[in-house]
C-alpha cells in the first residue's frame, strides 16, 4: 500500500492546497479524526478547527477551516471548506472576521429564534464556542472581535 | 451637402467614439481573463460537490423525510425567478437575452395559472422588467458595490432565497444567467436550484461511504451549501459572459466607426475637390470674359 494521499483542500473561489499527506488530521463535528492511507471511504461534516496535515516527510503543516466537509477515500482526502487559511495567514485580523460572521449568524438566529427552530439557534451557539476554542488553541484572543450593530 | 466644416467636426466624433469602444474593448478583454480564471477556480469545488450531491440525493430522493429543499412543497403553484444581469450596459445582446428567457418563463408560468415572483440580481434586468412585471418584484440584490464576485455575493443571495423558501413564500426558484460558451456566444440558460434536481443518470454509487453523521443530517447541512454553490458558479459564468458579450459588441463597435471613418473621409475629400473645381471655374470664366 501506497504510504502517501492525495491531500485536497478546496474553497469555493480557489484551490487552497493539493499535496501529498501521510495522514491528515480532521476535526470532525462529531469528534476529532486522522484519515491515513487506506482509510474506509467516507464523508464526514467539519466543525471550525485545525486541519493539520503531516507530509511525507513528516513536517506538518496546518490550515484553519470554518466548518465544510470532507470526502475520504482510501487515497484521498478532499477536503470542501467555506473559508480556510494556512496557519500562517491566520492573523488577529482575519481571525476577528470570522468570529464577527459567526456571532452575526448567531444574533440573527437568535432573532428569529421562532422561525428557524431551536436547532439552528443550538448549531450557531455552537459555532461560536467552536470558533473561540480554535481561537485560544492558536493562541489568538477571542475577545479582541466586536459585531457591528 | 453638409459644408466640409460639418464634415470635418463629424470625423473627428467618430474618431473619438472609436477611441472610447477600442478603450473599452481592451478594459473587457483584461476583465474577462480575470473572470475566466475565477470560474476555473471555482470548479474544483462545485466539481467535488456536486459529485458528493449526486450520491447522497439518489439515495435520499425517494424516501419519505428527504428535506424539503430536496424534495419540494409538494405543489409548484408558486414561482420564483431569480434574474441574474449585469449592472451595466453596452454588452451586446447580454441582458436583453437573459431578460428576454426569464420574460418567457414567466408568461408560460402565468399562462398556466401559476404565481410568479421575480427576484433581480443587478440593475440592468431590473429596469427591462420594471414595465411589465413590476408588480411581481419580491426583492433586488444591487452588485454596483461589488468590485469582484465573492463568494460571500453568492451566499448572500442564498441565505435571502432559503429565508424565503422556509417562510413559505414559494415553490420552486429557478436561476436565469447566461452560460459562457466562448467569447462570441454565451447561452441564456434557466436552471432550478429549489427543490434540487436530481441527476437523471446518479446511481446510489455512494452506497459505500460511511456517513458521519448520518446521511440524512449530512444531506440537510449540505443542500444549502448546493444551492449556494450553484449561484456562485452562475454568478462567475455571467461575470465572464458580461465581459465576452461587451468584448465583441465594443469590437463591432470599433469596426463599425472605422467604416464611418472611411466613409466620412471619402465623403470630405470629394466635396473638396468639388470646390476646389468650382473655383477654378469661375477663374477661367472670369478670365475668358476679359
Amino acid at each position: 500500500m501506497a504510504d502517501t494521499m492525495q491531500f485536497d483542500l478546496v474553497s469555493p473561489e480557489r484551490r487552497l492546497a493539493s499535496v501529498p499527506v501521510r495522514e491528515v488530521r480532521l476535526p470532525g463535528s462529531d469528534g476529532d479524526l486522522t484519515a491515513m492511507p487506506g482509510h474506509a471511504p467516507a464523508i464526514v461534516t467539519l466543525r471550525p478547527g485545525m486541519v493539520v496535515l503531516v507530509g511525507a516527510d513528516g513536517s506538518t503543516s496546518e490550515f484553519a477551516v470554518t466548518g465544510g466537509f470532507a470526502e475520504i477515500n482510501a487515497d484521498s482526502v478532499s477536503l470542501l471548506a467555506e473559508r480556510g487559511h494556512p496557519r500562517a495567514e491566520l492573523t488577529q485580523a482575519v481571525y476577528n472576521d470570522m468570529l464577527a460572521e459567526a456571532r452575526r449568524a448567531q444574533q440573527s438566529a437568535e432573532s428569529r429564534r421562532e422561525h428557524v427552530g431551536e436547532e439552528v439557534v443550538t448549531a450557531a451557539v455552537k459555532l461560536v464556542g467552536d470558533m473561540v476554542a480554535m481561537g485560544t488553541h492558536i493562541g489568538l484572543d477571542p475577545n479582541q472581535s466586536t459585531v457591528p450593530d | 451637402m453638409p459644408s466640409l466644416k460639418d464634415l470635418k467636426n463629424r470625423i473627428g466624433s467618430v474618431k473619438n467614439t472609436r477611441k472610447i469602444t477600442k478603450a473599452m474593448q481592451m478594459v473587457a478583454a483584461a476583465k474577462l481573463r480575470r473572470a475566466q480564471e475565477a470560474a476555473e477556480a471555482a470548479r474544483p469545488y462545485a466539481d467535488r460537490m456536486s459529485a458528493v450531491m449526486a450520491g447522497l440525493t439518489a439515495n435520499a430522493a425517494g424516501q419519505a423525510g428527504a428535506p424539503r429543499l430536496l424534495a419540494g412543497t409538494g405543489s409548484d403553484q408558486r414561482h420564483l425567478l431569480v434574474v441574474m444581469t449585469a449592472e451595466r450596459g453596452l454588452a451586446g445582446g447580454f441582458n436583453s437575452s437573459i431578460v428576454k428567457l426569464a420574460r418567457q418563463h414567466a408568461d408560460r408560468l402565468r399562462g398556466e395559472g401559476k404565481q410568479v415572483a421575480i427576484l433581480t440580481v443587478g440593475k440592468k434586468g431590473r429596469e427591462q422588467l420594471k414595465r411589465d412585471y413590476g408588480d411581481l418584484f419580491v426583492h433586488h440584490v444591487d452588485l454596483s458595490e461589488v468590485k469582484r464576485v465573492g463568494y460571500d455575493t453568492a451566499r448572500m443571495i442564498t441565505d435571502d432565497l432559503l429565508q424565503r423558501f422556509d417562510a413559505g413564500s414559494f415553490d420552486v426558484a429557478t436561476i436565469f444567467y447566461n452560460r459562457f460558451e466562448t467569447v462570441i456566444s454565451q447561452i441564456p440558460t434557466a436552471k432550478q436550484v429549489i427543490p434540487a434536481e436530481v441527476p437523471a443518470d446518479a446511481a446510489p454509487a455512494n452506497a459505500l461511504y460511511e456517513y458521519e453523521p448520518g446521511e440524512e443530517e449530512l444531506l440537510a447541512e449540505l443542500l444549502p451549501r448546493s444551492v449556494a454553490t450553484q449561484i456562485f458558479a452562475a454568478l462567475l459564468e455571467n461575470a465572464a459572459s458580461e465581459q465576452g458579450a461587451r468584448m465583441s459588441a465594443m469590437d463591432n463597435a470599433t469596426r463599425n466607426a472605422g467604416d464611418m471613418i472611411d466613409r466620412l473621409t471619402t465623403q470630405y475629400n470629394r466635396s473638396r475637390q468639388a470646390a476646389i473645381t468650382t473655383e477654378l471655374i469661375e477663374i477661367i470664366a472670369g478670365a475668358e470674359a476679359l
